[in-house]
């Protein structure tokens, strides 16, 4: 564990608290898909939450995030409140896209994250326009574009990463190597499986970062964050980190050995920053055990807010196809 | 005690089977344990408990296949979350409220023989002009009949609304009746009304008046409810006259039109005029003359046109009701049904009365069921006093 | 009051309409590939780069999908990006971005985000470019529910058209075809912004109705004139606007001539032809004295040498044959 000098009680509670409350977000929605409550693909963030709340920390208002399909972590982690959240996993008329995105597709325009996005690699040039719309209006502002390995194999990788370059636009792009691109592991479908060197070949300033150690992923955070601010374009940053359960609900996981989850999951980002936290005094075994209840609380208000919430008429079905005006 | 069910880990997963209990009675479990493994078409699943307890039962046995949401197992709980509602998967998605289905239906059956090449257009005007397509050649694409040649065989606007004098085309005057009756029903949103009247007082009346009379003197039924419905028609004007243009052209004089059906087929409405004004006797004659004379293609032109209402009367034989399909552009159709001996309850008491079915179809463009009911009940009303008639 | 007129071509017209916008709004800022220090493929840009500087006229590289992709970024988050895609061909680089995220992204967040973006490309067969840059697929586009599809045919339309797009909140496609960029005419000099909705009835006529758009509206209109000379009268709907399809138009025309001949140079299977024929077919019925016929598209790539092109898409004669045919059939 990298130790981190500034880090005091009050942001270690923070950090831990966040990744705590994924967690248990991610386990209630697994409970409510086997129950029919959530329908649809639903992919989890179990193992990966070091990431989110790594990278949220360092971001500020003026950022923008574009997020990929297990995007439930970057949502809390980018403070999209828990309850419409969850009503949006049900479909409910008060989720953050009233029911109309559901798992994949969470959007919400308070903390500028543009989705939810379930095409992969589609995400990416969209970063680049919001890069370019900050740097067009000399805002301070980065376009934070986080995505996974797969994606990386796509062409828009590699069209987005260049246009970015080239117009030095500021835009942080983070993969969150996992590993496994749906099933198919890394070794069979990258030629070069070091991602960030394929960033380094479009002339962008990359790093690789421990995916497990939250302390780590949000100095690289704020480390790339410096550089971009400072107007030297895109940064990059690949974090290793693994998902501890499927790619989806019905996934049987024929692809990997059940040691190799057993192995990932004895560097659990939870533990182990949990553990460390202790051992350096800046939290007590209470506080943990305080930030778990409260989780479970505010996990269980937002089922309550899912459940209560109401079904978007039929008679809406056509809203937002054509929009009669740009929201202000 | 908690069930623990086959879980839902798809859509596409209807049912599972039971491979193996990873956990026996009696044991305890926490919240995520694996505790069976299940077998689907996508490989092997271990399940997961989301509740601490202790394993009472299981019930569904290692080999056995179950249904997503069937309970595997009984769990005795310690300590819940918050209830999440019913537990029954498939959800119970959201009820739209949606249009019925469409009845999917046989197509039809072809007809026998050639189909008539005629375009939708001309079919429709056709129907209008009460042409016969069927003699027409067609100038159109493939042959087809188009609107230029429906309107080159339709009689010229001066001559068409004359009725032939005499000899009537049985096939022409299906086709005029197919004409006014599609596009009656076709632009006439129709309502319709019904009332069952008593009609003991005006027969025993009239079989009394007719006691007095010699036999071609006589009075039918029929003239009391033509006379009725015309003094009727003077209380509610509103269901007097026509629909032109858009708007309600009410009239004052009262011209009955008596449908009768002829021997040969067909039905005409030709006019009793200033039916209201008529006695019964003056009424009885017109009804006997207009029948015989209709019978005989004797009618004249303008009897056809006259007419500012139709009254239809199924006598003695015919059916209990009828609900009439209103003339164009005429505002309602009165119609009743034979008298019959029908249970009535009088002053408290069933008794058998001869009971007709009074109906109304009113153009409900012009006029609504409550004006409609007005004019059923003044009928009602006037045939209770035959002899004021 | 109008202005005298001016002389202008279909090019120019749409230059200034750029132009324009450009200096009306400073969120509007253009994009493509070579639109800059080459001027543009079909130089509709040339010297706005002189004009406007780089900031805002925005040489890409030949990603189609990034800089489709960024022009939605950037118009999400304020900006009125005008795109400019090369053809409709190089178009299908982008359809991941135009049809997953343009479309979807306003829907799929509720409301939260719109996308006033405008894609122009150019589309269509005849200036002997082959199979991969002639193709008319805005009909495609036409099928996807949250996009807007012009085709502008007309010089008030090609000036007018863009900064209605610009204010509409949706993503807008704006086909131009290839063969009107020369065409010359006259334009008020203070002409300006046109609705971006509604067919328009380019001539009044009694026996036929042809329903077309884009270039093929000239050769209809040419078509027109020459069946007058024949005693045939034919009314000629300009689409203008290929979703939403003005339905009322065409119908009210129908209801007068009874024919309908759609002229379409995209191909005729699955094609926006078969979507109007069919409209017609639902809400035209009883109205219709013939059934209602197509000239489209050959079913063939398009080929390179002028008279296999030119057989290939409908021109003034095979549109007078067909409307003959459809009027006085033999």
């Amino acid at each position: 564990m990298t130790a981190k000098p500034h880090l005091d009680g009050a942001h270690a509670r923070r950090l831990l608290g966040q990744m705590i409350r994924i967690r248990l977000f991610e386990e209630k929605c697994a409970e409510l898909y086997t129950r029919g409550k959530i329908r649809g693909f639903l992919h989890l963030y179990i193992g990966e939450e070091a990431n989110a709340v790594g990278v949220m920390e360092a971001l500020t208002a003026d950022d923008s995030v574009v997020s990929t399909y297990r995007e439930h972590g970057h949502a809390l982690a980018r403070g999209i409140a828990m309850g419409p959240l969850m009503a949006e996993m049900y479909g409910k008329a008060n989720g953050t896209s009233g029911g109309r995105g559901g798992s994949m597709h969470v959007f919400d325009r308070a903390t500028r994250f543009y989705g939810g996005n379930a095409i992969v690699g589609g995400g990416l040039p969209l970063s680049v326009g919001l890069g370019l719309a900050e740097r067009m209006r000399s805002g301070r502002g980065a376009a934070v574009c986080l995505f996974g390995e797969g994606a990386v194999a796509e062409g828009e990788f590699h069209e987005s990463l260049n246009l970015a370059a080239l117009w030095k636009l500021p835009v942080l792009f983070v993969c969150e190597n996992n590993l496994y691109a749906m099933g198919s592991a890394i070794e069979r479908t990258e030629s070069e499986t070091d991602i960030h060197r394929k960033a380094e070949a479009y002339r962008i300033a990359s790093q690789r970062v421990d995916g497990m150690d939250v302390v780590a992923v949000e100095a690289a955070t704020r480390a790339a964050l410096e550089h971009l601010r400072a107007g030297e374009g895109p940064q990059f940053l690949e974090c290793r980190t693994y998902r501890f359960r499927a790619h989806s609900m019905f996934d049987a996981q024929l692809y990997r050995d059940k040691s190799e989850v057993e192995r990932w999951k004895e560097r659990d980002p939870i533990k182990r920053f949990a553990d460390w936290s202790v051992a350096a005094r800046l939290l007590h075994k209470t506080d943990i055990a305080d930030l778990e209840k409260a989780a479970a609380v505010e996990v269980d208000q937002a089922v309550a807010f899912a459940e209560a919430g109401d079904w978007e008429s039929v008679a809406d079905l056509g809203k937002f196809v054509l929009m009669d005006k740009v929201p202000a | 005690m908690i069930d623990f069910r086959m879980p839902s880990l798809g859509a596409d997963m209807e049912k599972g089977t039971v491979v193996e209990w990873l956990k026996k009675p009696g044991d305890a479990i926490a919240r995520g344990d694996v505790v069976a493994v299940v077998e689907t078409q996508k490989g092997a699943f271990e399940i997961e408990v989301f509740d601490a307890g202790v394993l009472r039962e299981i019930l569904v046995a290692v080999g056995n296949q179950a249904p997503v949401g069937a309970v595997l197992a009984r769990i005795e709980s310690i300590g819940a979350g918050v209830p999440v509602g019913a537990e029954v998967p498939p959800p119970a998605p959201p009820s739209p409220t949606r249009a019925p289905p469409v009845a999917l239906k046989p197509p039809p059956a072809a007809p026998s023989g050639e189909r008539l090449r005629i375009s939708p257009a001309a079919a429709r005007r056709a129907l209008e002009l009460g042409v016969d397509a069927r003699g027409l050649r067609g100038t159109g694409p493939q042959g087809a009949i188009t609107i230029a040649d429906v309107e080159g065989a339709a009689p010229k606007p001066s001559e068409a609304p004359t009725p032939p004098r005499r000899g009537f085309d049985p096939s022409a005057m299906r086709q005029a009746i197919a004409a006014a009756m599609a596009r009656s029903k076709r632009e006439i949103p129709h309502y319709y009304l019904s009332l069952p009247i008593d009609m003991a007082r005006s027969l025993e009346w009239m079989s009394a008046e007719n006691a007095r009379r010699d036999v071609e003197h006589r009075l039918l039924p029929a003239v009391l409810l033509l006379k009725a419905s015309a003094l009727a028609l003077r209380q509610v004007p509103q269901l007097n006259g026509f629909w032109i243009d858009g708007a309600p052209r009410l009239s004052q004089a009262i011209h009955v039109g008596w449908a009768i059906s002829l021997r040969g087929g067909g039905l005409m409405a030709p006019a009793i005029r200033d039916a209201d004004r008529l006695s019964l006797d003056q009424a009885m004659a017109a009804l006997r003359d207009l029948v015989t004379r209709a019978r005989t293609a004797r009618l004249r032109g303008s009897e056809m046109m006259d007419p500012t209402v139709t009254v239809t009367s199924l006598g003695e034989r015919g059916a209990e009701s009828v609900l009439g399909v209103i003339y164009p552009p005429q505002l309602a159709i009165v119609g009743f049904g034979a008298a019959r001996p029908s249970p009535a309850v009088v002053e408290g008491r069933f008794a058998v009365r001869p009971l007709v079915h009074a109906t109304l179809s009113g153009d409900h463009r012009a006029s609504d069921g409550e004006t409609g009911g007005r004019l059923l009940a003044a009928i009602d009303r006037l045939l209770q006093t035959p002899e004021a008639l | 009051m109008t202005a005298a007129p001016l002389k202008i071509t279909y090019r120019e017209a749409v230059k200034q309409a750029i132009r324009e916008a450009l200096a009306r709004d400073p969120r509007v800022f253009l994009m493509g590939e070579d639109i800059g220090r080459y001027g543009g493929c079909y130089a509709v840009t040339k010297g706005l780069l002189q004009e406007f500087g780089e900031e805002r006229i925005r040489d890409t590289p030949l990603s189609e999908s990034a800089f489709v992709g960024a022009g939605i970024g950037a118009a999400m988050a304020g900006l009125r990006p005008i795109v400019e895609v090369m053809t409709v061909n190089f178009s299908l680089l982008a359809l991941d971005q135009i049809v997953n995220n343009a479309a979807t992204i306003p829907h799929m967040s509720g409301g939260q985000f719109a996308v006033p973006l405008v894609i122009r490309m150019a589309t269509g067969a005849g200036r002997q470019l082959a199979a991969q840059h002639s193709h008319s697929l805005e009909g495609w586009y036409a099928h996807i529910p949250g996009l807007k599809i012009l085709a502008p045919a007309t010089l008030e339309d090609a000036r007018g058209m863009l900064w209605s797009a610009l204010q509409d909140p949706n993503p807008v496609l704006i086909f131009e075809h290839v063969n009107l960029y020369n065409m010359e005419g006259e334009l008020p000099s203070d002409a300006g912004a046109v609705p971006i909705e509604g067919a328009a009835l380019r001539r009044q006529g009694r026996d036929l109705s042809i329903v077309t758009y884009g270039a093929s509206l000239h050769k209809a209109l040419a078509a027109a004139k020459q069946l007058a000379g024949q005693g045939i009268e034919a009314e000629v709907i300009d689409l203008r606007c290929l979703r939403p399809l003005d339905d009322a138009t065409i119908t009210a025309s129908i209801a007068r001539t009874r024919r309908a001949l759609i002229v379409d140079e995209g191909w005729r299977s699955g094609g926006i032809s078969a979507e109007i024929g069919m409209r017609i077919a639902e809400q035209s019925f009883y109205d219709l004295d013939a059934p209602p016929m197509r000239l489209c598209g050959a079913e063939v790539p398009i080929p390179y040498p002028k008279h296999l092109e030119d057989a290939a898409i409908p021109q003034i004669e095979t549109i007078i044959s067909a409307a003959t045919s459809l009027v006085r059939p033999s």
